[in-house]
C-alpha cells in the first residue's frame, strides 16, 4: 500500500512541476513576442561564428545577475532581466537564435576576459566598459550604451555636493577594482577613498554616515537610489563617459562588425529604444538618450 | 616584471597589512583564548557558563558574519570602531579566539587530572595550579593545533578584503580589473605574498613543537 501512495505522490509531483514548467514556457514565449522577431532564413559565410552560433542554435552569453536594469536574475523564472539582456537577445535574434534558447552565464567584474577568452561564453554583455587594457585581450562590438560616473548623497545632499571636485576632503565609498575607484585615486586624491567589495555595502555606509558619498558608474547608482529613494539621490552630473561594449573573443573581426551592424540597424529602427523603455528605463524613470556611435576600431 | 614594479608600493602596502592583521589579530586571539580557556576550566559555574556560551556563538557564526555584525550591525546601537582596520582585527579576534580556546582546553584535558591534585595536594591555589602546573604542560601539546589555528587565521584575513581594508585580497581585486593582460602575473604575486607569511609559520610551529616536545 505504502508503495502506491509513493508512486501516486511522485506522480502528482510531476504532474505539478509539468504544469509549472508550462507556465515557465509561456511566459517566456510573450516575453519572446516582445522582442525583436527572430530570423529564420538567414544565410551567413560559411566557417564564420555566424554560422556555427546559427547552425548550433544556441548561443552561450555572459551577464551580469546582479545589475538591476540591465542585468538581474529573476527568481522566479531563474532568467536575467534588464536592458544588456535584451541587446543580447535583440543579436541572438539575428542569429536566428530563439530567446529561450540563449544560455545565460553569470559574468562579473573580474571573470569577463578569462571567460571570453576560454571560449566558456560566445560573447559577453554585461556593463562591459570599452578600455584599452581590455582591448589586449578581447575585442569589442559597440558601444551600445554611453554611461557616465556620478555620485550619490544621502537624501538632500546635506554636504552640498555637485560634482567629483566637492570630494576633497570627504569619504566616497566605491568597489575595490572597479574604474570609478581608479578614477577617484587618480584623478581626485583629495577625497578620502572608501572601497568595499559590493555596493550594497556603500549604500549602508552611506546610510549610517560612515561616508558622504557613493560613487561609481550612474546606470548603478539608479538600481540603488532606485531601491532606497527616501534615503539616497542622485547628483545626476556624470564625469566620465563609460562606453559599455560587447566583450567578443579577440580577432573575430567578422562576428565583431555582424553585431556592429546589428547594433546600428536597433538603434534606427528603434528596438533598442524600445528595449530601454522596458528595462533600465522603467526603473530609472528616464527617458531612451541618444544612441552612442558605434566604433568600427 | 615592470608591472610588477609599477604596482610594488601597492602590493607592499597589502602585504603588509595583511601581516599586521594576521599578527595583532594572532595576540588578541591569544589571549581572549586564553581567558576564555581559564574561565572554562574554572571551579566557578557562571564563567564557565559564560565561557562556553561564547565559544559555541563565535565558531559557529561564519566569519562574514561576525564582520558584518561589526561593521553594520552595531552602528544601530550607535557603536563604532574608530577605524576599519579596527574593526577588521576584533572581528579576526573575536572569532579565532574561540578556536584558540578550544585547542587550548584540548591541550588543558590531555594532562592527566592528577598533576591538578598533586598540585592542590602541595597547597596551590587555582590561579598557581593552572598558570605554573597545567598552563604550560598544555601549552606543549597544542602547538600543531594552534599553529592550525594561526595558518586558517592568516588566510581569514582576506574576508577583511569585502570590508574596505586594503589587503592582499583586495589588491588581487584591483589589480585584476586593471590588467586584465597580466592576470597570471597577478595572481602569482598575491600566492606569493599569502605563501611568504604561511611557510615560514608551517617551519617555526615545526621547530617550537620538536624544542617544546616533552618525554611523559
Amino acid at each position: 500500500m505504502r508503495i502506491t501512495r509513493y508512486a501516486a505522490t511522485a506522480a502528482l509531483l510531476s504532474l505539478a512541476l509539468a504544469a509549472c514548467s508550462s507556465d515557465a514556457g509561456n511566459e517566456n514565449e510573450q516575453a519572446a513576442d516582445e522582442t525583436a522577431a527572430v530570423e529564420t532564413d538567414v544565410e551567413f559565410p560559411e566557417g564564420s561564428t555566424m554560422a556555427r552560433l546559427n547552425e548550433a542554435g544556441s548561443i552561450t552569453i555572459g551577464t551580469k545577475f546582479d545589475q538591476p536594469g540591465f542585468g538581474l536574475l529573476n527568481p522566479q523564472t531563474q532568467q536575467p532581466e534588464g536592458f544588456d539582456v535584451e541587446i543580447a537577445k535583440i543579436i541572438a535574434a539575428e542569429l536566428g537564435i530563439e530567446a529561450d534558447d540563449i544560455e545565460w552565464t553569470e559574468t562579473v567584474s573580474a571573470n569577463r576576459e578569462p571567460f571570453i577568452q576560454n571560449g566558456q561564453v560566445d560573447i559577453v554583455v554585461a556593463t562591459y566598459t570599452i578600455n584599452d587594457t581590455r582591448k589586449q585581450v578581447v575585442d569589442f562590438a559597440g558601444p551600445y550604451y554611453e554611461a557616465g560616473q556620478d555620485i550619490m548623497v544621502a537624501k538632500d545632499n546635506p554636504e552640498g555636493i555637485e560634482g567629483p571636485d566637492d570630494l576633497a576632503g570627504k569619504t566616497v565609498c566605491s568597489v575595490e577594482g572597479s574604474t570609478p575607484a581608479q578614477n577617484i585615486r587618480d584623478n581626485y586624491p583629495e577625497a578620502q577613498l572608501v572601497t568595499y567589495d559590493v555596493y550594497s555595502k556603500c549604500a549602508d555606509d552611506l546610510k549610517n554616515g560612515n561616508v558622504q558619498a557613493v560613487t561609481t558608474d550612474n546606470v548603478i547608482l539608479t538600481g540603488l537610489v532606485a531601491g532606497s529613494p527616501d534615503a539616497f539621490e542622485l547628483v545626476g552630473n556624470p564625469f566620465t563617459a563609460e562606453p559599455y561594449g560587447i566583450g567578443l573573443k579577440k580577432g573575430d573581426d567578422e562576428f565583431r562588425a555582424f553585431i556592429n551592424d546589428v547594433l546600428e540597424g536597433a538603434f534606427e529602427d528603434g528596438t533598442w529604444e524600445a528595449a530601454w523603455d522596458r528595462t533600465a528605463g522603467a526603473i530609472s524613470g528616464t527617458e531612451a538618450p541618444e544612441p552612442p556611435k558605434v566604433d568600427r576600431y | 616584471m615592470s608591472f610588477l614594479a609599477d604596482n610594488f608600493t601597492l602590493l607592499r602596502d597589502a602585504f603588509l597589512t595583511t601581516l599586521s592583521l594576521a599578527v595583532v589579530s594572532g595576540i588578541c586571539a591569544l589571549v581572549i583564548g586564553t581567558l576564555l580557556t581559564a574561565m572554562r576550566v574554572s571551579p566557578v559555574a557562571p564563567l564557565r557558563g559564560a565561557a562556553g556560551f561564547y565559544v559555541e556563538v563565535f565558531r559557529n557564526t561564519p566569519l562574514t558574519v561576525v564582520f558584518f555584525f561589526l561593521a553594520f550591525g552595531i552602528v544601530q546601537i550607535d557603536l563604532q570602531f574608530p577605524s576599519r582596520f579596527i574593526t577588521a582585527v576584533a572581528a579576526l579576534s573575536l572569532y579565532t579566539a574561540a578556536f584558540v580556546s578550544e585547542a587550548l582546553r584540548s591541550g588543558i584535558n590531555s594532562v592527566p587530572p592528577g598533576q591538578a591534585e598533586a598540585a592542590r595536594a602541595l597547597g596551590l591555589d587555582f590561579r598557581q595550579t593552572l598558570t605554573s602546573i597545567v598552563l604550560p604542560q598544555a601549552f606543549r601539546t597544542v602547538v600543531p593545533p594552534l599553529g592550525n589555528v594561526w595558518i586558517a587565521l592568516a588566510k581569514n584575513t582576506s574576508i577583511a578584503a569585502g570590508f574596505a581594508v586594503t589587503d592582499l585580497t583586495a589588491a588581487l581585486q584591483r589589480l585584476t580589473n586593471q590588467n586584465a593582460d597580466q592576470l597570471l602575473v597577478v595572481f602569482l604575486a598575491i600566492v606569493c605574498g599569502y605563501l611568504v607569511i604561511t611557510l615560514p609559520s608551517a617551519w617555526l610551529i615545526g621547530v617550537i613543537e620538536r624544542r617544546t616536545a616533552v618525554l611523559r
